[in-house]
């Protein structure tokens, strides 16, 4: 466990944080690796993780009956993947599918909400730190709804 | 400034809406084409109609510059010079077609003529740029001004630092230049990143917005020059995007596309605050216009 909290410290997710609200936070990480085309979650599933992506690519599904799967966005290295273990009732809301090798690290949805509950100066830098990346996430997700790239009527 | 007749000597299909006409200039026996009828006036846009000398070759241009191709009968339109530089043969020009005049240059085939009139407007910064890292950012179609100035990065590479082209669009269906692209990210010194906006499930490349590319794509923020072509849109959030990476308002340039009829600043057509987009741009400091992009009608 201990050699992933160099890993962990200098990832900008963690930025600012302080060392022993890192030491929390190391204590719910592991190593992960996934092959291409493996899922990583599936849409329903609980979530009981998220995923800081090292290395390859992972595409965020939407399975539509009768046209298959559509990738809503796709998360590649530095990036974080999935907040549903924040929000109850804790279920996916997507499918996760590496799209390339992916190797991240995980850590422990379950492991870190009883943490966050213990210590709310971590569940706040946390949600803090989640809150951000769900408003770039929005105002990406309205610049695509809005078709830049259409025709002009 | 009266057009110069040009033959298509091919259409090349890039996307279901988009092609690319290469262009030569027509020689002396091609003038007499009926599908050009020169030495009249088109009273209904001003234009007068001469017959002017055709050029044997394509008049010199720099990478960012538009030309006005011109079908008589049906009217004239701004349209980058998307080929090579370097190239003094052929004239191209990429165009998706929206309306009138695009869906007729669409409708020409191989012997056909076009009007063009150029190479109008500003250019990309490139010889600023030298000794900087590039980052292109290309938008649709925005990525045809951009192309000339990889061909041109492409020939003198040495000058720059490092150098990426990040381009969004639609779907993968909508991705012009595939092969080029293709050809551009085999380079070991040249970045390539695509996203589209929606996908199948069978694209393995990125989804979601370009902007979310500046983050990822490698280039020292504080030594870079950034050029940009697309929708307006995209290009206020990708400005804002380079500006928080840390790239300096004053080293980031786009290319601005408002309509125009004239191209010589003599109507107002394409005014912009106090800038004319036909004789100060396409290609804008960003710093100066910056506030324009969110006035709602100019
Ligand atoms: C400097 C400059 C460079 C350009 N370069 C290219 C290029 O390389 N390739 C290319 O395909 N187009 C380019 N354009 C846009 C092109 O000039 C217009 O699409 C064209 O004038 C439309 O004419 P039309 O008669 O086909 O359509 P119209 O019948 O006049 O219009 C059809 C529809 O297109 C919309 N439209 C018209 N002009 C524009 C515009 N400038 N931007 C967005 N929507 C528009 C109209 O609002 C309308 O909805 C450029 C424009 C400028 C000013
Ligand atoms: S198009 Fe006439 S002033 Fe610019």
């Amino acid at each position: 466990m201990e050699t992933l909290r160099p890993l962990l410290a200098e990832h900008p997710f963690f930025e600012g944080l302080e060392p022993r609200h890192l030491d929390l936070i190391v204590g719910c990480a592991i190593n992960v690796r996934f092959d291409a085309g493996t899922f990583i979650f599936r849409e329903g599933e609980e979530a009981n993780a998220f995923y800081i992506i090292r290395h390859g690519q992972v595409a965020l599904e939407i399975f539509v009956p009768q046209r298959g799967p559509l990738t809503i966005q796709t998360i590649g290295q530095g990036e974080v993947l999935g907040w549903s273990w924040l929000f109850p009732p804790y279920h996916w809301h997507f499918d996760a599918r590496a799209v390339t090798l992916t190797r991240a690290i995980a850590l422990d949805g379950q492991c870190l909400r009883a943490k966050c509950e213990e210590d709310h100066d971590l569940g706040y830098q946390l949600v803090k730190r989640f809150a951000h990346i769900i408003m770039q996430r929005l105002q990406a997700t309205r610049l695509q709804l809005l078709d830049v790239y259409g025709v002009r009527s | 400034m009266v057009p110069h007749p040009y033959r298509v000597r091919r259409r090349r299909r890039e996307t279901h809406d988009t092609f690319t006409l290469e262009l030569q200039p027509a020689s002396r026996e091609g003038m007499d084409d009926e599908r050009l009828p020169l030495g009249q006036e088109d009273a209904e846009r001003d234009i007068p109609i001469a017959s002017p000398q055709p050029p044997s070759t394509v008049p010199a241009f720099l990478p960012g510059q538009f030309n006005m191709l011109y079908l008589f009968g049906v009217g004239e339109v701004p349209i980058s010079i998307s080929g090579d530089p370097a190239d003094s043969t052929t004239l191209a020009h990429t165009i998706r077609a929206v309306g009138t005049v695009t869906a007729a240059l669409r409708a020409l085939r191989p012997g056909d003529m076009v009007g063009v009139r150029g190479p109008f407007g500003s250019h990309w910064p490139l010889s600023d740029a030298e000794g900087n890292d590039v980052v292109l950012i290309a938008g649709g179609i925005g990525l045809a001004p951009l192309r000339p100035a990889v061909y041109r990065i492409l020939a003198e590479r040495a000058k720059y630092g490092r150098v990426v082209l990040l381009y969004g669009t639609r779907t993968p269906a909508d991705i012009l230049y595939r092969r080029e692209l293709a050809r551009w990210r085999s380079h070991f010194d040249f970045d390539v990143l695509i996203t589209v906006d929606h996908a199948l499930g069978n694209w393995r490349g990125n989804v979601g917005v370009v902007t979310t590319l500046i983050a990822r794509a490698p280039f020292d923020p504080l030594n870079t020059v950034a050029m940009m072509c697309g929708p307006e849109v995209m290009m206020r959030f990708a400005a804002r995007e380079l500006v928080r990476r840390g790239v300096p308002v004053d080293r980031i340039f786009i290319s601005m596309e408002r309509n125009m009829k004239c191209a010589i600043g003599f109507c107002g057509h394409c005014q912009f605050g106090p800038t004319f987009v036909c004789k100060d741009g396409p290609v804008l400091p960003y710093r100066g216009v910056k506030d324009l992009l969110t006035i709602r009608e100019l």
